[in-house]
């Protein structure tokens, strides 16, 4: 299988990204990741990069990682799309104070636009 | 959450301050009081989550099985959180309106002015469309307005309508509409 997985780095996507490693190593998957520009993230896409590469090299795992500048949740969709991808991997969603989840914008847009399967990771 | 969520510029109404006595339409006596912090309140609190209709639940709270709903009331239940209940006259709980403020007072800088709230509130399936609703969201705003919060807000799915009606009556306005929840905000002073 061919994943995607799309990160901005927010908290649940840096979650995400820890699960889809894990779970690609398990089950040998190809994994492609890529570092998006997330508005509501503290972290630049230059950090971002960083921690993913820090968390391949802790798995030594081998993934494509590359940057994709623009709408998040359009490149995301149209790099699956178009590359064959078989599943785009996001964060789950932030928890508000007193519990509630919620989506993000980038994952909302994926869920709606996107012809592969998605997995939101919890 | 976002900082920068807007607020409405004038105040809401005074709203009463719990405790609050009615029959509801139904002809049931109830009251709207603050939660306590007794072993029974808490207790009746789980007892009425855990038979919580799982259609009721609203983006995962509440969450589903005992242990899972002792974690959440123990997080809501704090002393920085305003907390009203409401109950029947052989002392079950039936409804719980909450505030819980986005930044937690241990967490908070002396200085950092005044915290927002997020509001949610939970009615067991049985005694909806009693009225029971809006008498514990007015009591939950009244007792607010008494511990001098200022701002407060919320999400509801936007299929929801009797929900939106029931907020935007008390004086919520919309203050976010472009994601999968509408986002609501009041100002109580």
């Amino acid at each position: 299988m061919r994943t995607l997985v799309g990160i901005g780095g927010s908290d649940d996507s840096l979650r995400a990204l820890a699960v889809a490693l894990e779970r690609a190593q398990d089950a040998g998957d190809e994994v492609t990741v890529a570092v998006v520009e997330n508005p509501d993230s503290d972290l630049s896409v230059e950090e971002v990069e960083t921690r993913v590469h820090e968390h391949l090299d802790e798995r030594t795992l081998d993934a494509d990682v590359r940057v994709l500048r623009g709408h998040p949740g359009s490149q995301l969709v149209d790099v699956a799309d178009s590359e064959g991808f078989d599943r785009i991997v996001l964060g789950g969603g932030e928890t508000s104070p007193l519990g509630k989840i919620s989506i993000g914008s980038i994952a909302e847009f994926v869920l709606l636009n996107a012809n592969t399967s998605v997995t939101l990771i919890r | 959450m976002s900082p920068d969520r807007l607020y409405p510029d004038d105040p809401a109404e005074a709203f009463d301050r719990p405790p609050v006595e009615f029959d509801d339409r139904e002809g049931r006596p109830v009251t709207i009081q603050r939660y306590d912090g007794s072993e029974d309140g808490f207790e009746s609190l789980v007892e009425m989550y855990v038979a919580f209709d799982p259609e009721d639940r609203a983006q995962g709270i509440p969450p589903t099985g005992e242990q899972q709903v002792r974690d959440w009331l123990d997080h809501i239940l704090t002393d920085d959180c305003v907390n009203v209940v409401a109950v029947l006259e052989d002392g079950r709980r039936i409804g719980h309106a909450t505030l819980v403020p986005d930044v937690p007072e241990s967490r908070r800088d002396a200085g950092d002015g005044s915290e927002a709230y997020e509001l949610a509130i939970f009615v067991l399936a049985a005694y909806q469309g009693a009225g029971i609703g809006t008498r514990l969201i007015r009591a939950l705003l009244g007792a607010g307005q008494e511990s001098e919060l200022e701002r407060v807000w919320l999400t509801v799915e936007r299929w929801n309508h009797p929900a939106v009606a029931l907020y935007k009556k008390v004086g919520f306005e919309t203050s976010r509409t472009e994601s999968f929840e509408l986002e609501m905000s009041l100002r109580l002073r």
